[in-house]
């Protein structure tokens, strides 16, 4: 989220598309509900399926699943044609002016691929997908926005195809519910009005899903709504703390803090930064990305503390590496799983056997394991797989390991939310059993393995043996007794290893072991250390930041910097310069997310992104500070599938080509998984002629593993069942509570029917297409009697977007017949 | 004793049910074996066990429009509560701020409250066949100053605990047309903040006693008195 759940309440146009807030983010609906009571703000909601969201909604959108971009694009060129764009914002704080290379191609040139696009890799050479550069080497703009090569003209142009007509021949919407909503969200390119979307798995999990959100990021900085009160661009992430997650580095290609991880090719330190540390020569950008030497250094002191050395690169090699241009995504991970190349795996809090995509393929690979250890509150699907249907016991040779865990109420700890606020939350009651701390178990492991290592060496055994590890009382042997959270929260945070007398912020003198009052404190010669730098600040010398519970709001906005903390440095708007005009004063006088105040030179408000004065002033910076350029970017070189959005077709469709495309019916640079049978996929097949969806309820839970153990709640929603439109039920003869047959090309499975209104047959492509839907919480294992169902990802493919390799699980074919 | 209420607004309602859960959690009550039946409404009933629940109704034209409402059904806790009246041992009654509370080592299981009830609310526990169980407005709750447990947790404010004079001054001021339950069966403790006519949320029109129960419950007491009253159940 750039903005907060509690901002809602500001907005006065909210956009649920690929998200279902009543049902999956109850909370944050009282403050839609309140914008909606208090500022008579609209909510639209666009989804195949009329939801418990859509009942709340000023206007409901119906659309074919997988179309997003079509419905995007036409809305990029409705703004455009009808000239509803901010000019001001667009100019100043974007590179729409900018020029881009002359060379570089848009898809309507080339039959539906960008400049650069090589057919045999599926991938794109992007050496056009450039801006042309003056001779100080910054880009050469046209501020009247009217260069056929400048960003604008190229979106144009682009967009240009993506008529109403089109629009709705793809998407399936009415057209006057299209314009309806092109009208409502347009409306909101002034200055003292505001647009907000809320998004989630339902814009991700396509082929297409990180230009899905793309396309909506080009919305909001052509309508000026980015850094405002009340708007930006706002994920619902699915898990309480999968944002804590994801900043700690759970996935493989970055470290904690976002640090990329490095690749083979990066053999040292210096090459490592050259490589990542962006430049610029653009005077007014802060380029805030250029302290990257300072986040690695310090991230590498925190892991070996005295041993990394300015002379040893502060132990850079110790550092895992990957091969570059290797994708290591979980998709992928259970493909070389199936294939033996895998031999043991660690399923930590998580459920795959029902939450992977193609869980058939998934439940295989997990049969060709030596060893699978479960770390879980319940044994599940995945830890009891080798009992599962369609298992013969006697022929997995796959040793199985379940260690409890303590569920969130039994430890202390930190999560953070969606808006990136870390909240500290304190231990309710002890764990049952034997379950632990996943960090106590973390630590048991390490220092197991450590064992190991010292007797019998191995092959690289150092960067295991010469971490820190001081997270606690030891024993005599050496050992961490138990995990003190606080400690870890406080290595996040960061601290000095040495003393530095005069420091060259703020000319202060610093002891060491002294927390770092944030990461504008940090240095790059290894005198400081830090676990995480965006959440350096959250735990200073004299306060656990994260617990702090002040309930002052001085604007009115819902900002509350007082209570817990923020990342970064207590921001709770990101990119809030952008909500300003060059010389500082709020676009929105009403809702003034910072205000310069000239007099003390300082800004007032909310945290702003960077102390530096305004645009405009002597000194002054530009405000997206994490772009090298200082701008946003509608022209997104940095991802692998186009620079603009381009809408093709979900991997499974009823439709052999696209119709806006016709020689590339898909993303052309997705990855085609074909080497093992559970690998199907059709395309416009009679066998399979309905679109399925997934997704999940209010009453359940991710795969349910949690929830499906909670009678009050398996109470309220006992089965899996699949909705489905009256017209198509009344076509294959099944009624409300039927049971029936869901299949799809890798897997079957029994759902209940609920025939209903709130899935319509939709007019596509001239042709009549229906629409069902699934949710993914139920599985084999519980309840015991298996009257719960199993889990909807038997039936999804394995494909993924290529930028995330997030899976397709939006949007694939399926037959439902009466069982 | 100012008279307390629970004020509805099926428009801030998302149907979560978050109001359901904390109801059995607070009561402590135990989960049915429920199965789907075609719908996301669950359990199908209220019971002994099941104080609150959310219809979920579906409304949809022959053209595109489609609406989902989620409406509570609960104990209504009457100004004029026919279960009082024709309790033959006085085990419900009316408190001075307004609850219709029971007493369940009183009840004798004769069943003529739920007769009596214009909302049919009254549940019977033992598979229906034993004594009364329903919505108590969180009696010690409130007793102990804090709000009804379903009030505490709706997340969007769709149930709203209070005084109610001021919750119906609260819902006027809000510019609601409708308020159900204002002078209903002398005015019912949970109010309706309503936009439209309170049968499209399938809620009843000038909701009464029903007239035989009505007739024979006045005619057995004026004719046999307090006995009269316990031979009811033989009449409804």
């Amino acid at each position: 989220m750039t903005n907060q759940f509690n901002d809602l309440k500001n907005a006065d146009v909210i956009l649920v598309m690929g998200a279902n807030p009543a049902e999956n983010h109850p909370i944050s609906m009282r403050w839609i509900m309140a914008a909606k009571e208090k500022r008579n703000a609209k909510l639209i909601v666009v989804d195949p399926r009329f939801t418990r969201t859509a009942a709340k909604a000023d206007l409901y959108v119906p659309i074919r699943s997988g179309s997003d971009i079509a419905f995007l694009g036409g809305l990029i060129k409705y703004i455009i044609d009808n000239n509803l764009f901010f000019k001001e914002y667009l100019v100043n704080y974007t590179d729409a002016p900018f020029l881009v290379d002359p060379a570089f191609k848009l898809p309507d040139e080339l039959d539906g691929v960008f400049s650069g696009y090589d057919e045999n890799k599926r991938s794109y050479d992007k050496s056009t997908w450039k801006y042309q550069l003056d001779e100080k080497g910054v880009p050469k703009k046209d501020y009247t926005l009217s260069d056929p090569h400048c960003v604008f003209q190229l979106l144009k142009r682009h967009y240009s195809r993506y008529t109403l007509d089109t629009v709705a021949y793809i998407t399936g919407a009415p057209k006057d519910k299209i314009e309806e909503a092109y009208r409502i969200i347009a409306s909101t390119g002034k200055p003292d009005r505001t647009c907000t979307v809320c998004y989630a798995m339902g814009w991700t999990q396509h082929t297409v899903g990180t230009q899905n959100v793309r396309a909506f990021s080009i919305v909001q900085l052509l309508l000026g709504n980015i850094g405002m009160a009340g708007g930006g661009i706002n994920a619902l992430r699915g898990e309480s703390n999968v944002q804590g997650a994801t900043d700690a580095g759970i996935l493989y290609h970055i470290l904690p803090g976002y640090n990329p991880v490095p690749t083979a090719q990066d053999t040292n330190l210096n090459t490592y930064i050259q490589k990542y540390t962006p430049v610029t020569k653009e005077p007014k950008s802060l380029n805030w990305l250029s302290n990257r030497p300072k986040y690695i250094v310090s991230y590498l002191k925190a892991l070996y503390g005295e041993n990394a050395k300015k002379e040893n690169d502060f132990c850079y090699d110790y550092l895992p590496k990957i091969e570059s241009g290797q994708d290591y995504s979980f998709i992928t991970m259970f493909d070389n799983m199936y294939k033996g190349k895998i031999k043991g795996f660690f399923a930590w809090g998580q459920n795959p056997a029902c939450s992977v995509a193609n869980s058939n393929k998934v439940r295989k690979a997990l049969a060709k394991l030596d060893w699978l250890v479960v770390v879980n509150l319940w044994d599940n699907e995945t830890s009891s797989f080798w009992r599962g249907p369609g298992m013969d016991p006697k022929k997995v040779k796959t040793e199985v390991f379940f260690l409890p865990c303590c569920a969130s109420f039994e430890k202390e700890g930190s999560i953070t939310n969606s808006g990136r606020i870390a909240q500290w939350r304190y231990k309710a009651l002890n764990p049952p059993g034997l379950a632990m701390p996943d960090a106590d178990i973390i630590n048991e492991l390490y220092f197991r393995i450590k064992k190991l290592y010292e007797k019998e060496g191995g092959a690289f055994p150092e960067p295991i043996l010469k971490l820190t590890w001081d997270y606690g009382e030891k024993d005599a042997s050496g050992k961490v007794k138990h995990v003190d959270t606080h400690l870890v929260a406080k290595e996040i945070n960061g601290y000095f290893t040495e003393d530095v007398p005069v420091h060259p912020v703020d000319k202060k003198s610093y002891k060491k072991g002294q927390q770092l009052p944030s990461f504008a404190f940090m240095l790059d010669d290894g005198r400081s250390a830090c676990g995480n730098w965006i959440y350096s600040g959250s735990y200073t010398d004299s306060i656990n930041m994260m617990a702090r519970r002040g309930k002052e709001d001085p604007t009115g906005l819902g900002l509350f910097l007082n209570w817990a903390w923020a990342w970064p440095v207590n921001r709770r708007i990101l990119y809030n310069r952008a909500s300003v005009d060059p010389k500082g004063n709020p676009y929105d006088p009403e809702r003034p997310v910072i205000k310069w105040d000239p007099v003390n030179r300082r800004w007032i408000g909310d945290v702003p992104d960077g102390p530096q004065p305004p645009l405009a002033e002597e000194g002054g910076k530009l405000p997206f500070i994490m772009k090298p350029l200082g701008v946003g970017t509608v022209f997104g070189t940095g991802l692998a599938d186009g620079p603009f959005p381009t809408h093709y077709e979900p991997l499974e469709c009823p439709f052999v080509e696209n119709p806006l495309y016709k020689k590339h019916r898909i993303n052309p640079t997705v990855k085609i998984f074909k080497d093992v049978p559970e690998d199907r996929f059709v395309v416009c097949d009679t066998r399979y002629p309905y679109i399925c969806t997934t997704y999940r309820v209010t009453e359940h839970w991710q795969t349910g593993v949690m929830t499906r153990h909670m009678d009050w709640l398996r109470e309220l929603q006992p089965q899996i069942f699949v909705e489905i439109g009256r017209e198509l039920a009344k076509e294959k003869g099944i009624k409300s509570g039927d049971k029936v047959i869901v299949s799809s090309p890798r897997g079957r499975i029994w759902a209940i029917a609920i025939v209903t209104d709130r899935f319509r047959p939709l007019k596509v492509a001239g042709q009549t297409i229906h629409q069902v839907g699934l949710p993914w919480h139920f599985g084999w294992r519980f309840p015991e009697d298996g009257s719960g169902g199993d889990s909807a990802n038997l039936l999804t493919p394995t494909v993924g977007d290529p930028n995330t390799m997030i899976p397709e699980t939006k949007v694939f074919t399926v037959n439902v017949e009466k069982a | 004793m100012a008279r307390v209420g629970l004020l509805l607004r099926p428009d801030l309602c998302i149907g979560c049910r978050a109001c359901q859960v904390a109801c059995k959690q607070w009561n402590g009550l135990p989960a049915e074996k429920t199965r789907n039946t075609g719908t996301h409404e669950n359990p199908p009933d209220l019971s002994a066990n099941l104080f609150n629940r959310i219809k979920f109704i579906e409304i949809s034209d022959n053209g595109h429009g489609i609406r989902w409402l989620f409406v509570s059904q609960r104990c209504m806790h009457c100004g004029e509560p026919a279960c009082v009246e024709v309790c033959p041992v006085k085990a419900i009654t009316r408190t001075e701020d307004g609850i219709v509370l029971y007493d369940r080592e009183k009840c004798i299981a004769c069943h003529a409250c739920k007769e009596a009830c214009p909302f049919r609310i009254p549940r019977y526990d033992q598979g229906g066949k034993g004594k009364i169980a329903k919505c108590h407005f969180c009696f010690e709750r409130i007793r102990a100053g804090l709000t009804p447990a379903c009030a505490k947790t709706c997340p969007t404010d769709a149930i709203k605990f209070g005084k109610r004079d001021e919750l119906i001054l609260y819902s006027k001021k809000l510019g609601y047309p409708v308020i159900y339950g204002e002078k209903e069966l002398g005015g019912l403790g949970v109010i309706f903040a309503l936009r439209e006519d309170p049968k499209v949320y399938r809620l009843a029109e000038n909701p009464q006693m029903p007239a035989h129960v009505a007739f024979w419950s006045t005619l057995l007491k004026l004719t046999l008195g307090k006995r009269g009253s316990k031979l009811l159940r033989y009449f409804v």
